[in-house]
């Protein structure tokens, strides 16, 4: 019998930790880490687990289910092909802070019960931010507490509502919830705030395209799909969850259409992406949970190749705006490719990962005859194309000459992106083992020739959508308006107004609290002052005549009564 | 007026080319929804070239809506970076 006893993920957490040791065993580390978290994954039988007796409670470090076992594969499997990307050009604090990140990660999706779930959310709360700090520049680190003051605000949710529904029902499994008090809104708030839900979505596009060009590879991959994790085991069939998977699709478009920095555009497709999974996950169905799990596994390897070509040429041209890029095919063409095939994956192009993974949520919103969620997303896939499948690369590596010649991508990135785009290609046109590890038994077949049909026209014509309204499109040198205007702007300026106005009121009531002491110590220096009436000295006999008025009038009263 | 060293995506008359041969596949997809059949739940998908008119609409409809959204949400880059916490910079 195998026998399993220390958390997978904690074993990442812990290895990240002793990579500031030497840098031998870092890059040791980077390889071996990840590779024995997939063993120890795969070891073990579904259904595996360890309870752990805890101040009354029973918990479950490791709970082995097909659905956390997929989402543990593919973070184990980004964390060794993110190691790759990075290895040779980030920090050691990055390297360590995104396999403290990723083994979070892990711990979550492995996770038997709510209170090792939320000590694992946390941690990679911690980790996340310090891969943010790692790229070591003050927007950055003035972005990662952004990012960190709303990370914080959805651990307290999440901990307040899990307190309540243990004490509520007893129990701590992390399972199935029913929506039945405020305590399970709070979880539900607690996981959407780290899907990138609304209204606080813009946390993905402030922090994310701060940090470092690998660094945002590794933050692409692991807290909002952790998210999706989440509420894929807790909340399916919430009908909550499709109007604002909905929403989250169409903010994600529209802000990355009006974008101008790359990573930024890929940021906002993140959300967009989400949301397509948030979506399926309120359908509910086993065709649309099937299809929210294949999805994240597809979106995690897309969107990293997507962000790393990205990050490459960040790396060797520093330039991050649309304005500032373009023809850049010319020397870098691998990389273009290689971003190519990540953003026709993102697209759900025939025969890519995006393909057979996105249709499967779209079909089972046809199969329950939910008409305006069907036709919406349609013209979300559509709109996909539109805003990252086409936009990135054409403005990237096309549009004009920007006049830069950067040399290809180094050798360790290039390894990195092939990787993930045979991964793209691969699980497109062989989907059969990807289907073999979701949640439930998959009857579902993507290549038929009406669904090609109807994908290509779809595509082809938001393709030609693109090009007819290339005048439209024009980069403009802006930024766009979102929530975190509230507190950034808003509540900075109220803050301020209220902190100069109240100085302006606490000055004048110093004022006027002088002036009337003033006038107090002028009264009493009147009467009691050297020249006061009440402090003169009197002369003797006075006195002695004052005293025989009173005994006089003491006798001439005794003499009457 | 193309330079002789000019990569030959970037020539006027190649990207002419591109345009045709990317017309003819647009037509060839709308030719091939001739031949299969859609048999969802809606009715409408399964009228000729539906995905075609509906993404390109759509599409259409999103880059305008975006536009004009963009004319109360877009701000200069600096927006948020006037008047910032002087002296408060960050010590790497």
């Amino acid at each position: 019998m195998t026998e399993l006893l220390f958390p997978p993920g904690l074993l990442l957490v812990l290895g990240g930790l002793l990579m500031p040791l030497g840098l031998k065993l870092r890059n040791a580390l980077l390889f071996i880490l990840p590779i024995l978290c997939l063993t120890l994954i795969w070891w073990v039988p579904a259904d595996y687990i360890v309870t752990l007796p805890f101040l009354g409670f029973e918990l479950e470090p490791i709970r082995i289910t097909t659905t956390g076992r997929l989402f543990a594969t593919v973070f184990s499997l980004m964390a060794l092909v993110g190691g790759i990307f990075a290895y040779r050009q980030a920090s050691t604090l990055e390297l360590s802070a995104a396999f403290v990140y990723a083994g979070s990660a892990i711990g979550v999706t492995l996770a038997g019960d709510l209170i090792t779930l939320f000590v694992f959310w946390e941690i990679m709360a911690i980790g996340s931010t310090l891969v943010i700090w790692a790229a070591r520049h003050d927007a950055a680190y003035r972005a990662s507490i952004r990012y960190l003051m709303v990370h914080l605000l959805g651990g307290l949710l999440l901990m307040i509502g899990i307190a309540g529904h243990v004490v509520e029902t007893g129990s701590i499994r992390f399972e199935a919830l029913e929506l039945e008090s405020i305590s399970q809104y709070l979880i539900l708030a607690g996981f959407l705030i780290n899907a990138g839900a609304p209204p606080l979505s813009a946390w993905i596009a402030d922090a994310y395209p701060e940090a470092s060009p690998s660094g945002s590879v590794f933050l692409s991959a692991f807290t909002t799909k952790t998210a999706v994790f989440t509420l894929l085991i807790a909340f399916p069939g919430t009908w909550l969850l499709i109007p604002i998977g909905i929403y989250m699709i169409f903010y994600g478009i529209i802000y990355a259409l009006l974008e101008n920095d790359m990573r930024r555009i890929l940021a906002y497709s993140i959300v967009n992406q989400v949301g397509f999974m948030v979506t399926g996950i309120g359908l509910g169905t086993e065709m649309a949970l099937n299809g929210a799990a294949a999805h994240a596994f597809a979106h995690i390897i897309y969107k990293a190749l997507l962000l790393m070509s990205a990050g490459a040429v960040l790396y060797q041209t520093g330039k991050r705006r649309c304005t500032d890029l373009g023809g850049l095919f010319q020397t870098m063409p691998w990389t273009a490719l290689l971003g190519i095939i990540g953003a026709l994956a993102i697209s759900s192009f025939p025969f890519t990962s995006g393909f057979v993974s996105k249709s499967m949520i779209a079909q089972s919103a046809a199969d329950q005859h939910l008409a305006i969620v069907w036709f919406a997303l349609a013209a979300a896939s559509a709109g996909v194309f539109l805003h990252a499948g086409i936009k990135f690369p054409w403005f990237v590596f096309f549009q004009k000459d920007s006049g830069m010649r950067p040399p290809e991508a180094p050798r360790n990135m290039l390894l990195a992106m092939t990787v993930f785009a045979l991964f793209c290609i691969g699980l497109g046109v062989y989907p059969e083992p990807l289907y073999a590890i979701l949640p439930f038994s998959v009857t579902y077949e993507p290549y038929t020739a009406a669904h090609l049909v109807a994908q290509f026209q779809l595509l082809l014509f938001a393709g030609l959508a693109f090009f007819v309204m290339l005048p439209m499109m024009k980069r403009t040198l802006t930024i766009s308006l979102d929530f975190d205007w509230f507190y950034r702007f808003l509540f900075k300026h109220l803050g301020m107004a209220i902190v100069s106005q109240s100085s302006k009121a606490r000055s004048q009531l110093e004022i006027k609290a002088q002036t009337s002491l003033q006038r107090l110590f002028d009264y009493l220096e009147k009467h009691h002052g050297v020249t006061g009436i009440l402090s003169q000295t009197w002369p003797t006999g006075s006195m002695v005549l004052w005293i025989a008025v009173i005994l006089g009038g003491f006798l001439v009263v005794d003499i009457f009564i | 007026m193309n330079e002789p060293n000019q990569h030959w995506l970037l020539r006027k008359e190649n990207i002419r080319r591109l345009w045709m041969v990317f017309i003819v596949i647009l037509a060839l997809t709308v030719v091939a929804g001739f031949f299969v059949h859609q048999h969802e739940s809606f009715g409408i998908e399964d009228s000729v070239g539906f995905f075609a008119w509906y993404g390109f609409i759509t599409c259409i409809g999103m880059v305008v809506f975006a536009k004009l959204l963009g004319v109360f949400l877009k701000r200069p880059e600096n927006y948020y970076d006037t008047d910032a916490s002087k002296g408060e910079v960050h010590d790497d």
